[in-house]
């Protein structure tokens, strides 16, 4: 723990010193989901994961869009593209919040020199039929991390009850490191033969991203695409259980899951765009609620969700 | 007598829901315990983030025991009925006794319910509250199903006597009941056992645990005042963030930090909301200027550098927030500058306000109309009403209201100075909403009054016409504020004002299509519904022009039905009982205002609509009725009523005039003749000119005669011309008194 109780130097440090925390607390080290989505929260790992009687432990870091919040890579903290880190555990252990703090100290954070708190933040997502309760955690004033015991996933109770943590990786690695404007945020070591800060990381795509999604992007195709990832999820979950090829019970949640992140996606994109009014605001929300519902019916079908 | 000691110890209660949780364990424990049979001196219960504790003084030892004597068959009854008498009284046939009674000789059984100890009793009590407390939100956790605000770690439940303490034999869902607790969760985590109360609340202050919640926001308030004030500043109170701040902390530490000056620019009202919604900060200003130049933050424990790092911390956090909050206030500048409020208000056409409702934009339109149309009774210029009607909700699409919702209207009224609306229209952004509550300030500036009234009324007639009325304790849009705040804003203002007249106006203009044609002639037509009422000549005269050109809408004006306009008058009277009841005006004194008497004159004045004039003569009558003539004119009031009541019946004709002094027999007669020509020589003329007060003192005046004239005649004469002559001298005093209020409807 010697080692570690040093003050990490670099972004990249804070994510590797995390990954060791919770691998040595024997969570799976699970790779980012490959699509695009809003917050560490959708990838299948915690959604469906957290649906089922059967155990899980895994923690991964998920790259995340809100296209919304992009400011062309000006503003200290607010990025249209970020990184969350994600622990889910099932069932939620009686020390998560003791494991929680640990992970803190793991990365450098001093529990006698700073105020941690547990601030109510329940926590619940229209778009994913889910909701939970919990804490922000604060650390000093700032908001370092989520922190929920899931109570319903796509509309089903669960049971048991995951414990699930949410870092926001740029904003927890900024307070760490001192740094006061993300983009002077070193990546990797500063001494680095090659330093990046996350600037020379971020910094281009951030204005590239933030011009696209609020001006360019076309909305008459992002208009089309969820009309289509709608219909193919719907498609997917409208097959019968058992696959006429292999003569197996093979549910597609996973497959049919892709197409409700997508649409999501497609959603915030559109949102950002300006182009969604307030009651068309909830119409959206209601579609996407109803996909992600009939995924996680079909998930709690699947040998991945029961003993 | 034991003390009883119960810590339920938990991650983190919401600081919202403490002190409710703490009432509610006390409440419930104490009534379960009670119902079992114990009884107790005193109990007193305490929140912090992690805990809720009970102390109950002076608890019974056990419930007493308890004889029941049940009465069974005769003891030649049926063998089966017996039986069945055993088996509810789960005795043998050997524990009965024979008595012999009148009636024959019967079974008894008498049955013993002994006494149960305390410390089953707690179990058995604490068990049953924690599985069924009423959190307004409660969850599972783990693999476990009980539910708690957030998981259960702990019970302590111990008994207290001279002996020493004894642990409550208690398990729930696999969690035992011990002694033991721990104290703060970073400066002393270890756990400790404890014997009493007393032993509980000192250990945990060693432990850097303050137990009683007022005793924290006492603490945080007076280092936090005492810190300001070293620096010549004063904190800005709120006692709502002060109770949710001492809920967020076990081990208050008071940081005072400052404000990056890049800041200070930004409106009051911006800092404070972001520093108190975001951070939970206490806002710190120049007294002489009103400025917020730093704030105060309440740390939850001790450091080695005395709160340097945390402070450093929360004043990075700060500025990063009002980074934000200046980026958004620039970009709104922005926009005000270079298109005026307008760049908002188109927006808001594509905002529905409510889908039977229409949108943001339609109902702006509705309520620029009407505040036009209130405008020259409040002393506005029509002309500058509509202009704030229009702009007062446009900031609604700013990025400020979209970031901090809580700054509608004060934002707006920044942006509409910088856009170059007049002060007057400006300041109506923020003082339309007003008032908000019972206690919030009513606005006084005309152009103010004009949109907050139009806004108000418009929002209850809109619900009214869609029929989405308040229905028991449902009240979704907040009509009975509305409906209140009307009636305020006419109160504080002394405004005379047609209600209904502005209300039939506007529920006929949610009625007619926002689109309609011939939108002009509408519009002129509702002007004149507004100030004239639906039954003036004038309306008349645009209705018959109106219909030359036959627009699709003409219908709903003449065939406008004011039952509804009626409903929602009589829901405003409703709500003024209500807030009228506060200043000790009975629901009788202004239903006695309210209603028309059938016997009233014709000229009595009523005006319903008129809630200035209503509330002034309410207050009169409750005045006069408040004094002996007063309450005793009512009762001869009555009297007369109710004899002239059963003589019209009987006779079946209605007794109104001809009363003679020259048939009057007695003095008491005379004197009465006489009274009652004074008081209608005072009466009609102080009710043209709205005098109340002497009204209704010149008819308590007829008090003394009234009651002289009851004791000394006898209305029901033989001779019938007498008797007629009374009781259309009744009739006289009947009428006199319903001309000032309709005193059949005073209670008592």
């Amino acid at each position: 723990m010697h080692a570690s109780s040093a003050k990490p130097r670099s972004f990249q440090e804070i994510i590797l010193r995390l990954q060791s925390y919770w691998a040595s607390k024997g969570c799976a080290m699970l790779q980012p989901y490959d699509m695009e989505v809003g917050a560490g929260t959708f990838h299948p790992a915690t959604t469906l994961r957290a649906l089922g009687a059967r155990p899980w432990a895994a923690a991964y870091v998920q790259p995340s869009r809100r296209p919304t919040d992009g400011r062309y890579g000006e503003n200290p903290n607010r990025l249209q593209h970020y990184y969350q880190y994600q622990v889910l555990i099932k069932p939620s252990p009686p020390d998560l919040q003791a494991l929680y703090l640990g992970s803190l100290e793991a990365i450098g954070i001093d529990m006698a020199m700073h105020d941690i708190r547990f601030v109510e933040d329940d926590w619940e997502s229209p778009t994913l039929g889910a909701w939970g309760l919990g804490w922000e955690v604060w650390c000093d004033g700032m908001e370092v991390s989520q922190f929920t015991y899931f109570q319903q996933v796509g509309g089903h109770d669960c049971s048991p009850v995951s414990g699930e943590l949410t870092y926001g990786l740029e904003r927890l690695a900024m307070y760490v490191l001192g740094v006061d404007h993300v983009m002077d945020m070193p990546f990797n070591d500063p001494d680095a033969p090659i330093p990046l800060s996350y600037g020379d990381v971020f910094r281009q795509t951030e204005q590239e991203y933030s011009r696209w999604n609020f001006d360019i992007a076309n909305t008459e195709v992002l208009q089309r695409h969820f009309e289509e990832a709608e219909a193919e999820c719907e498609a997917i979950l409208d097959q019968e259980d058992v696959d006429p090829k292999t003569g197996r019970r093979i549910i597609m949640a996973h497959p049919a899951y892709d197409q409700c992140i997508k649409a999501s996606h497609l959603f915030n994109l559109l949102d950002a765009r300006g182009v969604i009014s307030v009651t068309e605001r909830q119409a959206y929300i209601g579609r996407v609620r109803t996909l992600a519902k009939r995924c996680a019916d079909a998930f709690v079908q699947t040998d991945a969700a029961t003993v | 007598m034991p003390d009883l000691l119960i810590e339920l110890f938990s991650e983190e209660i919401p600081a919202r829901m403490q002190a409710r949780a703490a009432e509610d364990l006390k409440s419930r424990v104490t009534d379960g315990l009670v119902e079992a049979g114990l009884t107790y001196a005193g109990a007193a219960a305490f929140a912090t983030p992690r805990r809720l504790t009970l102390a109950v003084e002076g608890l019974s030892e056990r419930s007493p025991t308890l004889r029941e004597e049940r009465r069974g068959p005769r003891v030649d009854a049926p063998e089966k009925a017996i039986e069945g008498f055993l088996r509810g009284a789960g005795l043998s046939r050997d524990q009965l006794e024979s008595r012999e009674e009148k009636k024959g000789t019967f079974f008894f059984a008498v049955v013993e319910k002994p006494g149960r100890e305390a410390p089953d009793i707690v179990a058995d009590v604490l068990e049953t509250v924690i599985r069924n407390f009423p959190w307004p939100k409660s969850m599972r956790w783990g693999s476990g199903s009980l539910r708690w605000v957030r998981p259960l770690h702990r019970i302590l439940c111990i008994l207290t006597d001279e002996a020493g303490a004894q642990t409550v034999p208690l398990e729930i869902d696999g969690i035992v009941a011990g002694d033991t607790t721990e104290g703060h969760r970073f400066m002393a985590p270890d756990a400790f056992s404890v014997t009493s109360f007393e032993d509980y609340e000192a250990k945990l202050k060693r432990a850097k645990v303050i137990l009683n919640p007022s005793e924290r926001a006492e603490t945080i308030w007076q280092e936090a005042t005492n810190m300001a004030f070293a620096s010549g500043l004063e904190v800005v109170e709120d006692r709502g963030l002060l109770a949710e701040v001492a809920g967020l902390v076990e081990w208050p530490v008071v940081l005072m930090g400052e404000i990056d000056e890049a800041f200070l620019g930004l409106p009051p009202e911006v800092l404070q909301t972001s520093m108190k919604e975001h951070q939970k900060f206490f806002s710190v200003r120049a007294p002489q200027t009103g400025r917020i130049e730093r704030f105060v933050t309440v740390a939850n424990r001790e450091t080695a550098d005395h709160g340097a790092t945390i402070l450093a911390g929360n004043q990075k956090v700060l500025s990063a927030r009002l980074a934000d909050a200046k980026f958004f206030w620039e970009n709104d500048l922005r926009t005000v500058d270079r298109q005026g409020m307008k760049a908002w208000t188109d927006r808001l056409a594509d905002v529905t306000f409510h889908a039977k409702l229409g949108s943001q934009a339609e109902r702006i339109n509705r309520i620029a109309a009407l505040a036009r149309e209130i405008a020259p009774f409040v002393g506005a210029k029509p002309d500058l009403a509509e202009e704030a009607a229009r702009i007062a909700k446009a900031d609604l699409a700013s990025e400020m209201v979209y970031e901090f919702p809580e700054l509608q209207g004060v934002m707006g009224t920044y942006y509409a100075r910088a856009a170059g609306h007049d002060d007057a229209v400006a300041a109506a952004c923020a003082e339309h909403y007003s008032p908000l509550g019972p206690s919030d300030d009513v606005p006084t500036a005309p152009i103010s009054v004009a949109v907050a009234l139009a806004d108000k009324l418009d929002t209850l007639t809109g619900f009214w016409a869609i029929d989405e009325k308040p229905t028991g304790s449902k009240d979704p849009f907040a009509l009975r504020r509305a409906a209140l705040g009307v009636i305020r804003l006419v109160l504080v203002n002394d405004l005379r004002l047609h209600l209904d007249r502005l209300i039939d106006a506007q529920v006929l203009r949610h009625q007619i299509d926002a689109k309609a044609d011939a939108a002009e002639l509408r519009d002129e037509l509702l002007a004149e519904i507004a100030k004239h009422g639906v039954f003036g000549s004038a309306v008349r005269t645009v209705v018959e022009r109106a219909k030359a050109s036959a627009p699709a809408w003409i219908e709903k004006i003449t065939n406008h039905d004011s039952d509804l306009s009626e409903d929602l008058l009589s829901f405003v009277h409703d709500r003024l009982k209500i807030h009228l009841r506060d200043e000790g005006i009975r629901h009788d004194v202004i239903d006695a205002c309210l209603s028309r008497n059938e016997h009233a004159p014709d000229d009595a004045n009523v005006g319903k609509d008129d809630l200035t004039l209503l509330v002034k003569r309410a207050r009169a009558l409750s005045d006069v009725l408040g004094t002996d003539d007063g309450e005793n004119l009512v009762q001869g009031f009555k009297r007369a009523n109710n004899i002239l009541a059963q003589a019209e019946e009987k006779d079946g004709v209605e007794y109104s005039f001809g009363a003679d002094v020259k048939f009057a027999e007695s003095a008491e007669e005379k004197a009465l003749f006489a009274a009652l020509d004074a008081a209608e020589a005072r009466i009609a003329p102080a009710m043209k000119q709205e005098d109340f007060a002497s009204a209704m003192e010149a008819m308590a005046a007829l008090r003394g005669p009234i009651d002289a004239f009851f004791e000394a005649v006898q209305v029901n004469d033989e001779n019938e011309v007498l008797r007629r002559n009374r009781l259309n001298l009744l009739s006289r005093i009947r009428q006199i008194c319903l001309g000032v209020a309709d005193l059949t409807s005073i209670e008592g």
